[in-house]
């Protein structure tokens, strides 16, 4: 009855009313993911992160596109000689090419981030629509799981895992870190999964299409899955990035990539040591691993702000 | 308020014994060589391998070693690392120093995301708001291994402001910057949920009712709209908690303050399985009992639930 | 309790002998990102101590809106007051600094609000909210407070007031919580009360129960009282005026006996017309035809023309029917008011 509300109320263009002579555009049938494209084409965040995701997935792909220099090729000569023509970030305490290093550093993050999303994203996927569909014991044995999940602090349970799964001496540990990332980080998609179905189970729509016999498989494909894709893309975005900084966070501690390979978190973790002397080889990947992580979180959040406009 | 206790304890034992099986799984189950595996790679001796088949009870059933490793952490024996001194007497000397970093950190996000939030959420929209929106995004981003090193590097070294280490008797001051460090992880929720509540809130009608009761516009916020506000943020405490934890083992690490997380830190290097094991499981077993408190703490905010 | 009271002097130039309370012309917008909402527009009327003054219209009609613009507690922005005159006691307390007009609210003028669960602030204990007036407003102590509140819950009739004080908003039923708004409202003795659908949100029986309690207390202290509200019925028994409220304006303004016996104006016949009577049972139920019109859009001229059945052309031309004056203290804003009221 307060009137700030029934004013919007009002607004909606009803039967019966005389037709509106008021700023209403109408010109076009809406959709949701119609609104909200044309939403996000306008934000500034939006197109910034977009631009850097690109960038760092193509220095990725092919690193040599931006150096010419092998990473690997270090001469203990140059350590922690300052930037120069050639070396533009300067040389590390092993006399590597710091930017080289920072260059390739991308493709295992990339890798491990994608890869482990992806794992934690199938089985978010899978446990939420179950656990949203069926219900029952099911749904109370999952969510049990999950609460359980949660009562360990991610970095501590990603420790005690990933030191089980990389004891092999000779890996270089990208899938002992992916499977530790995937296996523990499902929580969030499988809960955003397991309510999107809860509550699009109910609508009659879905109610009509069961009672007409559809297939749950069918039901969900067609009809829950399109309805909760937004938020499940948002919840990915977002963990790719911290799936990202966990890699580099647990290559750091030593418990991620090791042997030779080249990580952000290695980098950082050696550098760290001699920041007294040479700033330099600590500065560059840590910039690098925070606008990557930067640009799938904004990412992430510029789509949900687009989807849910009442946040803000 | 008793049914709500009782539930909560109830959960909280599932949990409890969940999570601690899991800890206790990942690091025993099927392991070919569980010993070489707590060693990691390096060679353990004769005398070694019999301590810790005994200590672990290695020769039994699994599930009666569960029993002997929960029996453990509930006293208070948590054996001996492979350098032989006691994990226990480890964990006592490493606790307080932690307790410290962990506390001024809390303290130090709870104060500067509420105030923020809450004057992000009264002038939602404009620009204190909006820099602070994505100040906390940076934050969300800035992944710990980049906020710590790069904190000490620009405060503790090139600038000199905070001393770059410091030791297991710390002063506050010295122990400042870490603990910044460590706030700033939870200071971007809090902040985030401070400011939706209080934005929620101020469209509340019990608003419009403390208006027309004549008080004042910070009394109607500071009184009124926070405590409502708090709420939620008061459970993100426990949560936050376990975020803390992580960054407290890279921060100590990088500030090489002899804490617990420092140890953790230590131990994944020299690979000493057993300190790793029994210092994490004993963070779990604290994060857990915290987060019991927090949301008893919940119950006495919200006059709703306690009367439940 | 007594008129003229000691904490008269909180707005300076305020006049005793003046009138209690006059809205003169107010319009109030809200600026929106959709456009701009005109939610009243020219709003007229006067209360005088010991009166009681219904604002009768439908949901959307400006009557909330009139109110909050009245105790200074609109939302703003989006809304703002783009002219006219809230006088109190002579004092127009639009041209009145902040900190003043802060004071006059549960002083002078106070309000209770429709749904008292939503109302009262579910985290304090009734007492705690009731104490807090005495306490910012007149300086008490804890004790007293407490004591007042106590005193207060008793004179609202709630059983046990001494415990219940130190319950929660949702331990008490919703009779008993608008009992408590109530109690609140009256707590600093205002002049003015304003209550807003006070009675829509309970029970039928409980209803009754509140507006009785509601005429006692206003004539016990003389209070002027404005009683907005949607329900015809509830009007007839405890109003003594009734302004009729439609998009924004008041269409028309009459004591009780003269609107339920002979409605001047188009909108208050059919409103009349819509109520359920026992005598027409089996007949079909008259309703006004068509929705009120969108704030952002009000058709020219009268903004009733399109739903009523008198309009004819001047009707759907500017500028607006003005009031007439249909009889002493009785005004329409209608061309036809005659032939409404001649049918």
């Amino acid at each position: 009855m307060s009137d700030p509300t029934s004013i919007t109320a009002v607004e909606a263009p009803g039967a019966g009313v005389p037709a509106p002579t008021g700023p209403v555009k109408t010109d076009k049938p809406r959709s949701l993911a119609g609104d909200a494209w044309n939403d996000l084409r306008k934000r500034p965040v939006f197109w910034i992160s977009i631009v850097l995701v690109a960038v760092i997935l193509l220095m990725a792909a092919w690193p040599t596109l931006f150096t010419s220099i092998d990473p690997r090729a270090c001469t203990l000569a140059n350590q922690h000689k300052g930037p120069s023509g050639s070396a533009y970030f300067g040389y590390d305490f092993q006399g590597c090419d710091v930017y080289a290093k920072t260059i390739y550093g991308a493709q295992n993050s990339i890798i491990v981030g994608a890869l482990s999303t992806l794992l934690s994203g199938v089985i978010g996927l899978v446990f939420g629509l179950a656990a949203g569909y069926y219900g029952g014991w099911l749904d109370a044995v999952l969510s049990r799981g999950i609460d359980i999940m949660l009562g360990i602090p991610f970095l501590l349970g990603a420790i005690v895992l990933s030191s089980r799964l990389a004891a092999d001496p000779n890996s270089d540990g990208v899938l002992a870190v992916t499977m530790t990332l995937g296996l523990l980080t499902w929580t969030s998609a499988a809960r955003v999964m397991r309510s999107a179905v809860i509550s699009s189970k109910n609508q009659d729509y879905v109610a009509a299409g069961r009672m007409l016999g559809a297939t749950p498989a069918r039901l969900m494909l067609r009809h829950i899955l399109p309805n909760s894709i937004a938020s499940f893309i948002v919840i990915l975005t977002i963990l790719l990035g911290t799936n990202i900084a966990s890699e580099a966070t647990l290559s750091f501690l030593g418990v991620g990539l090791k042997g030779d390979a080249i990580s952000w978190g290695i980098s950082i973790s050696e550098a760290s040591r001699y920041a007294r002397v040479a700033p330099g080889p600590l500065v560059y990947p840590s910039l690098f691993l925070a606008a990557t992580v930067l640009a799938f979180i904004m990412l992430g959040d510029a789509i949900r702000d687009a989807f849910d406009p009442k946040l803000r | 308020m008793f049914r709500y206790i009782v539930r909560r304890l109830l959960q909280m034992v599932l949990t409890f014994f969940g999570a601690t099986f899991v800890v206790f799984a990942l690091t025993f189950a099927n392991q070919d060589d569980p010993l070489q595996a707590l060693a990691g790679e390096r060679p353990i001796t004769e005398s070694q391998r019999l301590a810790l088949t005994e200590r672990y009870h290695l020769d039994e059933p699994f599930l009666t070693q569960y029993w002997y490793y929960m029996k453990g952490l509930l006293t208070g024996d948590l054996g001996t690392s492979l350098t032989g001194q006691k994990i226990g007497d480890m964990l006592v000397n490493a606790w307080p120093v932690t307790m410290r970093l962990a506390l001024i950190a809390i303290v130090l996000a709870v104060v500067i995301s509420v105030t923020a939030g809450v004057y992000s959420a009264i002038r939602r929209g404009g620009a204190f708001d909006n820099i602070t929106l994505f100040l906390t995004l940076v934050l969300l981003a800035m992944p710990i291994v980049v906020l710590a090193p790069m904190a000490q590097l620009l405060f503790g070294i090139q600038l000199g402001w905070f001393p770059p280490t410091a030791t297991r008797d710390a002063s506050l001051y010295a122990l400042f910057l870490p603990a910044l460090v460590l706030a700033t992880l939870a200071i971007a929720t809090e902040l985030r949920v401070t400011r939706t509540s209080v934005v929620e809130n101020l469209r509340a009608d019990y608003v419009r009712t403390a208006r027309a009761k004549g008080l004042t516009g910070r009394r109607v916020i500071w009184v009124h709209v926070l405590r409502n506000s708090l709420i939620p943020v008061v459970t993100l405490i426990g949560v936050d908690l376990g975020g803390l934890m992580s960054g407290a083992i890279v921060t100590e690490k990088i500030f090489n303050i002899p804490g617990v997380g420092f140890n953790i830190a230590r131990a994944i290097s020299t690979e000493d399985g057993p300190l790793v094991v029994g210092f994490v499981s004993i963070l779990v077993i604290i994060f857990l009992v915290v987060n019991l408190v927090v949301d008893l703490l919940y119950a006495a905010l919200d006059p709703r639930i306690r009367y439940e | 309790m007594t008129v003229t009271k000691a904490h008269i002097d909180v707005l300076p130039g305020a006049d005793p002998r003046a009138p209690l309370l006059e809205v003169n012309d107010l319009h109030v917008e809200f600026r929106t990102q959709y456009g701009v909402a005109k939610a009243v527009n020219g709003a007229n009327f006067r209360l005088a101590a010991g009166e009681t003054l219904a604002i009768l219209g439908e949901s959307g009609c400006g009557k909330s809106v009139t109110a909050q613009a009245i105790m200074g507690i609109l939302d703003s922005p989006p809304g703002f007051i783009t002219k006219g005159q809230i006088k109190y006691r002579g004092v127009d307390l639009l041209g009145v600094a902040e900190e003043q007009r802060r004071k006059v609210r549960a002083n002078q003028i106070a309000m209770i609000f429709q749904d008292a669960l939503s109302a009262l602030n579910p985290v304090y204990t009734v007492g705690f909210q009731l104490a807090e007036l005495f306490r910012i407003h007149r300086g008490m102590s804890r004790k007293d407070a407490k004591k007042r509140a106590i005193e207060l819950l008793d004179q609202v009739k709630i059983p046990a007031a001494k415990t219940r004080v130190d319950d929660y908003p949702h331990q008490f039923s919703g009779g008993m919580r608008q009992r408590v708004m109530i109690a609140m409202a009256l707590a600093l003795d205002p002049e003015v009360l304003i209550a807003d659908e006070p009675t829509t949100a309970l029970d039928v029986t409980v209803q009754a129960q509140i507006m009785g309690l509601l005429a006692d207390l206003q004539k016990q202290r003389n209070m002027g009282l404005i009683l907005i509200t949607h329900d015809m019925g509830v009007v007839a028994d405890v109003a003594d005026r009734i302004s009729v409220m439609y998009a924004g304006k008041v269409v028309e303004e009459a004591g009780v006996y003269d609107i339920y016996s002979r409605p001047a104006h188009p909108y208050t016949r059919a409103l009349l017309e819509s109520i359920p009577r026992l005598d027409m049972k089996g007949q079909q139920l008259n309703v006004i035809q068509g929705l009120p019109p969108a704030l952002t859009s009000i058709p020219q001229g009268c903004a009733f023309n399109p739903r009523c059945r008198f309009a004819k052309d001047p009707c759907r031309q500017d500028p607006a029917p003005p009031a007439y004056a249909v009889a002493p203290q009785r005004t329409a804003r209608c061309h036809f008011f005659r032939e409404v009221l001649g049918e």
